[in-house]
């Protein structure tokens, strides 16, 4: 009982959303759905959101790459310079490099990001994004979609997995590329100041 | 991200090595924001600059103009010239005026060094020194060292010879405490009139040959005459001065080595560079003024970051 009490505690202080295989037949489903509308890319591009959310489009490029035996068109798009909450938080953001070199005008443009939570960051991302042309169409594609939290009327088209959360919690993304010895996605409780924000 | 310590630009003296590496960094994103169609981001449009210039400027105005309008602030201009100062207004009155009509950050040009500060003391809006006097230009010796860097990949250990009027100028003060933090070394170069009395105290090599500067340096920081503001005459003739310490062909042709070319600008061609060195492939005085947009930006952006007013509870993101 004891025991029990000691693995529902560790349990409600974090909690794995994705371990390594899952993660890999996530995005190759997300890669499969991707196909079905985009079909082999030609007109399509996929923008992945600094910080975070470019390990992963590089991983759904890469493996888009292997499914269709060609590279999709990839950037990297930083959103500091239009965030709503400039001023308003303690402590400055520092802003990323942005490299898109291709014209979206009149492209079908998927944005990638880890973590959908309130729906600010894609909002900027938009605001970024319209500055490189008018892109015909723009998708959402994201891991994990923390649900019943929006601030703005923001909806992912694909997402890996739907989760509910609250307020305290956090989402840990820790990837091979970020340094991490295998990839794993937590939901953790979040500790005053120990995980960056 | 580390913010900036103080809440002005007043010189270069003031910031640490980590403040400036920040602001480049910094820089650097807001160069390629300037490579781009739309070369504007909104991050400051809640916030109004005055651009206040008591002294003659094209350059450093224009680009300081030019970067709070791609950050989308509002931005209001004024000079001396056909202003109330001449009928008697003090500079804290004027300042103040402008203050009260909402502004938040203050871009100040002023003939007295030390006139930032004194406003500084007195006043709650952000400012940013363009040049106070023949003390300190803080934005163009950020943006030479970021131009070098830029070049270079480094600042660290490179040689940089400053050659002209170092007495009158605000540029080489300002580039000789920014280079020392970021590790490069420095020479002075001029004639004996126009190096300041005891400036080998601030740890430069001083040289009064320019061949032998030439042949130290990596790097060559050409200023002008700053005629204006000599009173007395420091040297015999411009022909002179032009035929011993002006920087031309034959001279760096002399040399077994590439020497990179920079001058703040403005040129007076023929006396202390000659056409051909200013317009060759080793001159980068055009990369200087296209970097001071975006390190103008970068200093914008970050000052504006500590206006104290609504940083409310809203910490939630992602």
């Amino acid at each position: 009982m004891f025991f029990l009490y000691l693995h529902n505690l560790r349990r409600m202080r974090k909690r794995l959303l994705f371990d390594e295989p899952l993660l890999k037949i996530t995005i190759h489903r997300l890669c499969e759905q991707l196909i079905e509308n985009h079909e082999d890319f030609s007109n399509s591009v996929i923008i992945g959101l600094q910080p975070r959310g470019i390990y992963l489009a590089q991983r759904i490029a890469n493996h888009l790459e292997k499914l269709l035996k060609r590279k999709p068109t990839m950037g990297i798009l930083d959103t500091t310079f239009y965030r709503d909450d400039f001023r308003r938080r303690d402590k400055s953001i520092e802003a990323s490099a942005t490299t898109i070199n291709f014209a979206i005008e009149r492209k079908k443009v998927i944005l990638v990001d880890d973590v959908l939570f309130t729906g600010r960051t894609v909002r900027s991302a938009m605001d970024a994004m319209i500055h490189f042309g008018r892109p015909d169409k723009i998708e959402l594609l994201v891991l994990i979609d923390r649900m019943y939290s929006r601030d703005v009327p923001v909806e992912a088209t694909y997402v890996g997995r739907k989760v509910n959360t609250i307020e305290s919690q956090k989402v840990l993304v820790e990837l091979k590329e970020q340094g991490s010895k295998e990839d794993k996605i937590w939901l953790v409780k979040k500790l005053k100041s120990k995980w960056k924000t | 991200m580390e913010d900036l310590k103080f809440k002005h630009l007043l010189g270069i003296k003031e910031l640490t090595k980590e403040e400036i590496q920040l602001i480049f960094r910094t820089a650097s994103h807001f160069k390629e924001i300037l490579n781009r169609p739309i070369k504007k981001v909104p991050s400051l449009r809640d916030i109004t600059i005055a651009n206040v210039f008591f002294e003659n400027s094209t350059r450093t105005k224009l680009s300081f103009e030019l970067a709070e309008k791609r950050l989308s602030a509002d931005v209001v201009n004024f000079s001396s010239v056909g202003s109330s100062l001449k009928k008697g207004e003090t500079l804290l009155d004027t300042i103040n005026n402008i203050l009260a009509m909402k502004v938040d950050m203050l871009v100040i040009r002023h003939a007295s060094p030390g006139a930032p500060h004194f406003l500084a003391k007195h006043i709650d809006a952000n400012i940013i020194n363009a040049g106070d006097g023949t003390h300190e230009h803080p934005t163009q010796a950020l943006l030479d060292t970021f131009s070098i860097n830029e070049k270079f990949g480094k600042v660290q250990a490179k040689k940089v010879a400053i050659i002209g009027d170092i007495l009158h100028s605000r540029v080489a003060l300002s580039n000789i405490f920014a280079l020392q933090k970021l590790g490069a070394q420095v020479m002075v170069c001029g004639p004996i009139t126009l190096l300041p009395r005891h400036i080998e105290q601030l740890d430069v090599k001083v040289e009064l040959d320019v061949r032998k500067a030439l042949e130290w340096c990596d790097i060559a920081n050409v200023l002008r005459i700053q005629l204006e503001r000599q009173q007395i005459k420091y040297f015999p003739s411009l022909r002179e001065y032009s035929l011993y310490y002006g920087i031309n062909k034959k001279l760096l042709d002399g040399l077994d080595k590439e020497i990179t070319i920079m001058h703040p600008g403005p040129i007076n061609r023929g006396i202390e560079i000659s056409s051909d060195v200013a317009d060759s492939e080793h001159s980068i005085i055009l990369n200087q003024v296209e970097n001071g947009v975006a390190i103008r930006m970068a200093i914008l952006y970050l000052l504006a970051a500590k206006q104290p007013d609504y940083k409310s509870e809203f910490t939630k993101n992602t």
